[in-house]
């Protein structure tokens, strides 16, 4: 009976079927990531407590921020915490979007929870000597928990950003030399001089091999030395008319169209998807403080 | 004369098993011989920041207890209680065999926690002093304890996933294989319970909740 249900919804049930089983399977490893917001820009603001014209500012004071010493500093919102403390919730979520650079960990978080009335600023492993525990403790209180209270969280949280952008540029020295040793955005979108070499050098490399190799595998034979593939005539070795350009000049405009063709899509594609904001792949251990008001 | 010695017929024994070597090498890369020793180092690099934010900690507490003193110098129980349970916590020595000994762990896990639990009484009794709550220095060492006990509070997380990993790479195919023919002698490492690790850590009020 089994074997002939199975039979019986071989061609449509099954297929669905496993595609439920894999779907099923996917949500098992996104259901960690699934109760996290997603990092859509500097200023995350699911709780829709920042005003337009603010949230503006901010994204643009940030973006300003990293290019200067590539610090990433983002301002989150979410409506509610579920019952978590505030603490664990922003680690993991530091975590999860990877704030600051990789080497340097030079990211900072500010999370603010209205519904449980709770705020914190994660600092990441390499501004925790800079913008201390006791900075963001006063940052805390004298900001952000005044303006809260007035119901004003827009003020509070660009008033907060401010004093920590103060805080990181007290060091100008150390704040350059971050800048310095992770130069803006390079890591996410490829340098068109760098691409140009690379698609020269393709050229080159696999149209060199490919003149070599394929002809001779492919083509039809005129004479020992002499092959004629794709509708070109090469030339190899001791040939005694070595008229070497003609056989070069064919072969290269076909590997320039060969390489053009394949590596200028990879490329823009790959420089596409590094548009918009993401973390540099940061860490953070829980430096910072939090607050509520 | 040096073509002579390198075509000596030893060398010529040898080169298979050199062949061999060049082969095999990689290939036990591959098939996971490096899993346990690398999931051992990560479990035993979390447990180095888990004792490096212990003794940050600790450091703290001989600054706390002499502002608290200028205040509250009447407070002796709590401030001999928060000294008393520094030295116990300090005096256990940490070995690399504690983490193969739960005994040891949760006799240093005992000590911590006792240091934790006098802390947060003496954070409690400042409450009722203003003008030690007025005190920058006092306001300054709250904030690092707090951010000290939450950087504990990380430290034991990452421990306690990075020994899951670790153990879990003794007991689980493939890599169970290289736990019984190669790393015999690797043990699994005791962990934090769950209970432990739930335990909030002390809360610090900085007298700011009247609004909420």
């Amino acid at each position: 009976m089994t074997l002939r249900t199975i039979s019986l919804m071989r061609p449509r049930r099954f297929a669905t079927a496993v595609l439920m089983a894999v779907a099923v399977l996917f949500s098992c490893f996104m259901a960690y990531a699934a109760d996290l917001p997603a990092l859509t820009g500097r200023v995350v603001d699911n709780a829709g407590i920042i005003d337009a014209a603010t949230k503006a500012a901010l994204t643009q004071k940030l973006a300003d921020f990293e290019t200067k010493g590539s610090d990433q500093i983002v301002v989150a919102t979410i409506p509610s915490l579920d019952g978590e403390e505030i603490e664990p919730y922003a680690n993991r979520l530091f975590r999860f979007w990877k704030l600051g650079q990789a080497g340097e960990n030079n990211g900072v978080l500010l999370l603010v929870a209205p519904n449980d009335r709770k705020m914190r600023i994660e600092v990441g492993y390499g501004l925790e000597g800079t913008l201390t525990d006791l900075h963001t403790k006063l940052i805390i209180e004298n900001d952000m928990v005044p303006a809260f209270r007035a119901g004003d969280f827009s003020g509070g949280i660009a008033k907060a950003v401010d004093d920590m952008v103060m805080v990181l540029e007290g060091n100008p020295e150390e704040l350059e030399a971050r800048g310095k040793r992770n130069p803006a955005d390079d890591s996410t979108s490829i340098d068109p001089i760098v691409a140009v070499f690379l698609i020269l050098w393709a050229t080159m490399f696999f149209g060199g091999m490919a003149m070599a190799f394929l002809p001779p595998m492919f083509g039809t034979k005129l004479s020992p030395g002499v092959y004629k593939w794709l509708g070109m005539t090469f030339r190899y070795g001791r040939g005694p008319s070595r008229s070497g350009s003609s056989s070069w000049t064919t072969g290269s405009s076909s590997g320039s169209g060969w390489s053009s063709g394949s590596s200028g899509g990879g490329w823009s594609s790959g420089s596409s998807s590094g548009g918009g904001f993401s973390g540099g792949g940061g860490s953070s251990g829980g430096g910072g403080s939090s607050g509520s008001w | 004369m040096f073509a002579q010695r390198l075509a000596s017929p030893s060398m010529f024994r040898t080169l298979p098993a050199f062949l061999v070597m060049a082969i095999v090498l990689p290939l036990l890369a591959g098939c996971g011989y490096n899993t346990i020793p690398t999931a051992e180092e990560n479990a035993r690099a979390a447990w180095s920041e888990v004792l490096n934010q212990y003794q940050r900690r600790a450091d703290l507490i001989p600054n706390l207890v002499e502002t608290v003193k200028g205040y509250a110098s009447h407070e002796k129980d709590t401030l001999d209680a928060v000294v008393e349970a520094r030295a116990k916590a300090t005096q256990i020595t940490v070995t690399p065999e504690t983490l193969k000994d739960p005994e040891a762990l949760k006799k240093f896990q005992d000590a911590q926690a006792g240091l934790t639990s006098a802390l947060s009484r003496l954070i409690a009794v400042s409450e009722a002093y203003p003008d030690l709550k007025a005190n920058q220095n006092f306001l300054a060492l709250q904030a690092q304890l707090e951010g000290t006990e939450n950087r504990i509070a990380v430290a034991r997380r990452d421990y306690i996933q990075a020994v899951r990993d670790y153990n879990l790479t003794l007991k689980t195919f493939p890599s169970v294989l290289w736990a019984t023919f190669w790393f015999r002698s690797n043990e699994p490492f005791a962990n934090f319970t769950v209970d432990e690790d739930k335990m909030q850590p002390p809360k610090v009020d900085f007298g700011t909740k009247q609004g909420g």
